[in-house]
């Protein structure tokens, strides 16, 4: 059994279907299980619902099915999303999630973090965002930068897909420079920002560029961030999860996208303060990690 | 500062004893003071065991948000902090308040319509906070002198709009607002609008009860949604990702949803009137064929405008509007029993009271309606341009 964090009325049980009843059971918790929680456990267990709403084969759904598994304790979890695919999904799931308006994600986030810490001063509390990257590096750069600024205890993660996604394929601050998409008809004339190096600058304790190709390396970035961020500051990870369908791929082709960005706007970049990494030396000595 | 764990049954984490509404605005002994509207702001805040007030330096309009942030760090208010920008900062409210606190913060004129788009969301996500609108010009060229255009803004949020006149007024219903805002079949945002300057930096007597008494805390498990803490299951789960993938769902959620909201504004009354004493106060000649309309500094104005009407032997009547949503329709039409002639002074140019006064009363009264006087910004309004646009109705051509 899950805790109770999840639970579906039991007046309308019997007309749930399956996979929404497996969410129940089969989430796993972190109080609930015997073994650590994590990524190997992803294909006995239910993250999201099958009937999700993305187009088929799109990474982002892996990329959220990693993260959920990598979550140190879901049960305790918030995310804030914003507008956009990523949001489409958060319905489909079992934590607290919050939608609020089109990039202000980190700035609620922020409100509930100073908030959770001051109700709850003895449970630890995660507050996540997750994001596009028109969210978070295009329309809701200020409130992400301010909120690195401020060492807010919240980890950021972009899913940078490189476009507006949602709204039809229009260009982002992540669009790679010469693109041509809506709005840029003549291909785009700025470089692609690059987030992961202002999130290190801006105050970020812990920032990576990857894609989602490596389950693995996803799940290890996303638990070692909420660590780093409950206990030393803000921390972030751009994740690059393409939009196959603004670049022309079909729904088999997202994994072999990723891996070829792997050596090229994706390769690995890693930044951990000392004082990160000094506590997650720490949290491995633990067991933690 | 102050640990929420401090909080016992009797006392609230300040060391402040815990009272309820009723006995700190209506029973407990007051004391006269003299302070801005700024200063009156920062007592009502500090007796109302606050969670969380984040702020921001451009357009709070006064030295309220400071204040506060004085508060906190004397430790009545549980968490406090600078924000961004307004847009930042009302979404910083939206989450301290999700995250159930009860939340205040404090805006004016541009910073208003800078925010905007979290208004709406407010209300759209049930929170019960607390927005105290200092107005000011909008408009350029910059003004920082008041002007009310931004309440026409704010109109159709969904959240619930009172407005007070001074700063007695301001002390009271800023208090009031929480509780009001924080009943279970109500649960909505509440916009205290004041008149910036003429209320915030203005000195005026004021009665304050006692500082060593405070409101009971906010309840967050008696708001309508859970709050969003991880303590309670998900309140709703939607099958469907969001409402505009459906038409049918889309129309099925927002006719439920969104009347709800208004009708939750609605529902407010039967408490704003215990609170506030009525939605509307009248004062002037009861029998008098001349009223006038207002909220705000305008009833100040309005107020002087009467006393130098009756002394020239014309018999008026000022009904000061306390709330603006919900609309006090049938107080208003109560209050306009045997009048010919009705008058909205403004402190805008668009006349946005005029309007909802119109509206309320069509084809419910016989009398004029005459949008006027209008100041706009920059400066405050005479009791003789009120008295004008009597006498040029009343007396034509002969003026006053």
């Amino acid at each position: 059994m899950a805790i109770d964090i999840y639970k579906i009325n039991p007046e309308f049980r019997d007309i749930m279907p399956q996979e929404i009843i497996d969410l129940e059971e089969k989430a796993t918790w972190a109080q609930n299980q015997d073994k650590p929680r994590g990524i190997k456990e992803l294909p006995q267990s239910k993250e999201l619902l099958e009937e999700h709403s993305l187009c088929a084969g799109c990474p982002e759904a892996a990329a959220l099915r990693y993260v959920l598994s990598a979550l140190p304790k879901p049960e305790e979890t918030i995310i804030v999303n914003s507008t956009g695919c990523t949001s489409l999904m958060f319905p489909h799931i079992a934590l607290h999630t919050v939608h609020s308006l089109f990039g202000n994600q980190n700035a609620v986030a922020t409100g509930i973090k100073r908030v959770l810490d001051w109700r709850f001063p003895d449970t630890e509390k995660d507050v996540v965002v997750l994001a596009g990257d028109g969210a978070t590096v295009d329309i809701g750069l200020d409130y992400t930068l301010q909120s690195f600024f401020r060492q807010e205890n919240i980890t950021t993660i972009c899913f940078d897909n490189e476009v507006y996604a949602n709204t039809g394929g229009q260009e982002s601050g992540a669009t790679p420079k010469g693109q041509v998409f809506k709005m840029a008809p003549t291909g785009k004339k700025f470089d692609k920002v690059p987030m992961w190096k202002l999130a290190t600058t801006s105050g970020c304790h812990y920032s990576i560029n990857m894609t989602a190709s490596a389950p693995k390396a996803v799940a290890k970035a996303v638990r070692e961030a909420i660590l780093v961020a409950r206990e030393i500051g803000p921390t972030f990870l751009n994740i690059y999860t393409p939009c196959i369908l603004e670049i022309g791929l079909s729904a088999n082709e997202g994994l072999g996208e990723m891996k070829e960005q792997d050596k090229d706007r994706f390769e690995s970049y890693k930044y951990i303060s000392p004082e990160a990494e000094e506590f997650l030396a720490k949290c491995k000595e633990e067991g933690r990690l | 500062m102050s640990k929420i764990t401090d909080m016992t049954d009797t006392h609230n984490w300040s060391g402040q004893r815990l009272v309820t509404a009723d006995e700190l605005l209506f029973e407990a002994p007051r004391e006269k003071h003299f302070m801005t509207g700024s200063e009156v702001l920062k007592e009502a805040v500090k007796r109302c065991t606050v969670d969380a007030s984040v702020s921001y330096p451009i357009t709070p309009q006064s030295e309220a948000a400071h204040l506060i942030g004085e508060l906190w760090a004397e430790g009545y208010v549980g968490t406090y902090f600078r924000g961004e920008n307004e847009f930042g900062v009302m979404s910083e409210v939206a989450g301290c308040a999700m995250a159930g606190a009860r939340t205040i913060t404090t805006t004016s004129g541009p910073g208003t319509l800078r925010a905007m788009e979290n208004f709406a969301q407010w209300s759209g996500t049930r929170i019960p906070c607390q927005l105290i609108l200092m107005a000011r010009g909008i408009n350029s060229p910059l003004t920082i002198q008041p002007d009310n255009l931004e309440v026409s803004y704010m109109l159709e949020t969904g959240c619930q709009i009172w407005y007070a006149e001074n700063v007695q007024e301001l002390f009271d219903m800023s208090i009031a607002a929480f509780v009001v805002a924080e009943k279970p079949d109500v649960h909505v945002p509440i916009i205290t609008v004041v008149d910036g300057f003429f209320v915030s930096h203005t000195r005026e007597a004021v009665m304050l009860p006692a500082d060593d008494i405070a409101l009971f805390p906010y309840e967050p498990y008696k708001s309508p949604l859970p709050p969003i803490d991880s303590e309670t299951p998900p309140g709703r789960f939607l099958r469907d990702p969001f409402v505009m993938k459906s038409n049918y769902i889309s129309y099925a959620t927002h006719a439920s949803w969104q009347f709800e909201i208004r009708s939750a504004v609605e529902r407010s009354r039967p408490y704003a009137e215990h609170f506030l004493d009525g939605l509307v106060h009248t004062t002037g000649s009861e029998d008098a064929e001349i009223a006038f309309v207002t909220c705000g500094t305008a009833s100040h104005q309005a107020k002087e405008a009467e006393r130098e009407l009756m002394k020239l032997g014309i018999k008026s009547k000022v009904i000061k509007l306390r709330t603006i949503r919900p609309f006090p329709e049938e107080e208003l039409i109560t209050a306009l029993e045997g009048v010919k002639h009705i008058f909205v002074p403004e402190f805008n140019v668009v006349g946005w009271l005029e309007k909802e006064v119109k509206k309320a009363l069509y084809k419910k009264t016989e009398a004029d309606i005459v949008g006027g006087p209008r100041v706009a910004g920059g400066m405050s309004m005479p009791a003789e341009a009120i008295i004008k646009e009597v006498m040029e109705k009343i007396n034509p051509g002969k003026g006053a």
